[in-house]
């Protein structure tokens, strides 16, 4: 049908009526409906062992849903992944080779899609840069790293790809409060100029307010998507956002619809 | 080396001291109950054994240290290639995985008569029983250590959508070394003692020989004296064996690894 002009693009990520079990007894997920607009950083709210990591590894194709659907530019998740979409993926453990050196970890997939070794270490050098890590720390190995170095060479490694979708499973859970706001910032500095589409999983209410557009809640397991909130501040958020009135606000309410998600 | 004389002092040092009691006991035991030299040879008995014997002794050393070296290497290469296949196939593993227990598990003894009829007498045999005792340490860690991997690398290596090789060569492998390393110190053990004891029961018939034919010999001539001697080489050549492995297996894991990540062997 020819005519009709198109009023917004279709979401990106859709999802509906989604659920994922183990076998009949062990349901993780069950009934999740959203839809994530391409370009849009969304955080996924959550208690523990809720199913927030196992959502993630469904929109990555890693593992497959048992009902319902979803669809990752209109094609199923690992389709999108092995054509269209570029899809990287940050692990609450940094998860680098022991074996490689900082860049040829950051490296490492674009060496799996074949890159040119020249392309590479350009890329790899404009990663590096990105997320604030010297040459002199690129030839360090992993075991000389710090938990924090570790984790941006984590996420350095995600970003070499210069992805579509970046799925972010609680990577900061580890670190100390002042490095995580700290990588809070940086992360939505970077997906200003990237324009990646977002999801970052979280326990923890005030990291995903001050990063992302949208807040979804999900409740104890087996897992659906209870509270789906606009989060109304602009970016860039800088850390002084911490302190205002509204943020806090919006975090206690957050934290009371997880305490009652929780139960 | 300013670091060498605590290190003497306090890893050398004290087994010494007890060598050098023991020693003392053993010789005076030796004189004071008039023990025959063919039951017990004294200490001092012993060492003039290891003088005497020297040149017979290091050829015995290179020609076992030969048979050891080959056997462990043949089992170094040929057992981390199985565990490659074994680690890419379920089925390939399951049936072909115990025939290697019963390879392990089969005293060289019983299959020794089966080596010489097939194989025939000599080194290349001796070589043989070394990698048949050595090889499945080797195989069993390599195997494990190819298919224990940590499931988010695995799910890292499969966003990227690298292929079956990419997998075994990028992340398997790396991923195994301390195990194959772990595997390899056990097995270095193993095939020193397959090429002395292999020389027992393949190895005789040839012109040149080692520290097994030493040993039987001496004792069938009630040369035990020299017979201790032989002994005690073959010990030292293992340890010597056991610890340039080690040395090869810290070397390669402090330099690419957290350190060495397993156990102490």
């Amino acid at each position: 049908m020819i005519g009709s002009p198109i009023v917004s693009a279709p979401p990106l990520i859709v999802a509906r009526g989604l659920a994922m079990s183990f076998g009949p007894e062990r349901t993780v997920l069950r009934e999740v409906t959203c839809d994530i607009q391409a370009g849009e950083f969304v955080a996924v709210l959550g208690p523990s062992g809720c199913g927030k990591s196992t959502f993630l590894r469904l929109m990555a194709g890693l593992i497959p849903f048992t009902a319902g659907s979803l669809t990752v530019a209109e094609q199923t998740p690992e389709a999108a992944r092995r054509s269209t979409q570029c899809v990287a993926f940050v692990f609450q453990e940094p998860n680098l080779l022991p074996w490689r050196t900082v860049s040829d970890n950051i490296g490492l997939p674009l060496e799996l899609r074949g890159v040119s070794q020249h392309e590479r270490s350009r890329q790899v050098e404009e990663s590096l840069s990105l997320i604030g890590l010297t040459p002199d720390d690129a030839r360090k190995r992993p075991r000389n790293l710090s938990g924090g170095m570790r984790m941006r060479v984590s996420l350095a490694r995600a970003l070499v790809t210069r992805p579509d979708v970046l799925l972010l499973d609680e990577p900061f859970a580890a670190l100390d409060d002042v490095l995580r706001q700290q990588l809070n910032e940086e992360l939505t500095r970077i997906w200003r100029t990237h324009h990646w589409t977002g999801l970052f999983v979280t326990h923890n209410v005030a990291e995903a307010v001050f990063l992302a557009q949208r807040v979804l809640v999900m409740s104890k397991r087996p897992g659906t998507i209870v509270v789906d909130v606009r989060v109304p501040f602009d970016y860039p958020r800088e850390p002084a956002l911490r302190a205002a009135p509204e943020f806090a606000r919006l975090c206690g309410e957050l934290s009371s619809t997880l305490r009652e998600a929780a139960r | 080396m300013k670091r060498l004389g605590p290190w003497l002092a306090q890893t050398a040092l004290p087994p010494l001291v007890l060598f050098a009691i023991v020693a003392a006991i053993w010789q005076w035991l030796v004189i004071a109950y008039n023990v025959k030299p063919y039951l017990l040879p004294s200490p001092l008995a012993v060492g003039r054994a290891l003088i005497h014997d020297a040149a017979l002794l290091g050829s015995a050393v290179v020609y076992t240290g030969s048979a050891a070296l080959l056997g462990f290497g043949a089992s170094l290469i040929i057992g981390t290639v199985i565990a490659f296949a074994f680690s890419q196939s379920r089925m390939l593993r399951s049936s072909g995985y115990p025939y290697f227990i019963f390879l392990q598990t089969v005293p060289i003894v019983a299959i020794a008569p089966l080596i010489v009829r097939w194989c025939g007498n000599g080194f290349h045999s001796v070589v043989l029983v070394a990698f048949i005792l050595s090889l499945f340490p080797i195989l069993s860690n390599a195997t494990q250590g190819l298919l224990e991997i940590d499931p988010d690398l695995l799910d890292l290596f499969r966003l990227n959508n690298a292929s079956r090789w990419q997998m075994l060569t990028r992340l398997r492998f790396p991923s195994a070394v301390p195990s194959i390393c772990a595997g390899a110190r056990t097995a270095s053990g193993l095939a020193v003692v397959g090429a002395i004891v292999g020389e027992f029961f393949v190895g005789y018939g040839s012109k040149r020989f080692g520290l097994g034919y030493l040993i039987n010999s001496t004792n069938d001539q009630l040369q035990i004296d020299r017979l201790f001697a032989a002994v005690l080489t073959s010990t030292l050549f293992g340890i010597a064996i056991f610890a340039l492995v080690n040395l090869a297996s810290a070397t390669i894991l402090g330099r690419w690894y957290d350190g060495p990540v397993e156990h102490r062997a």
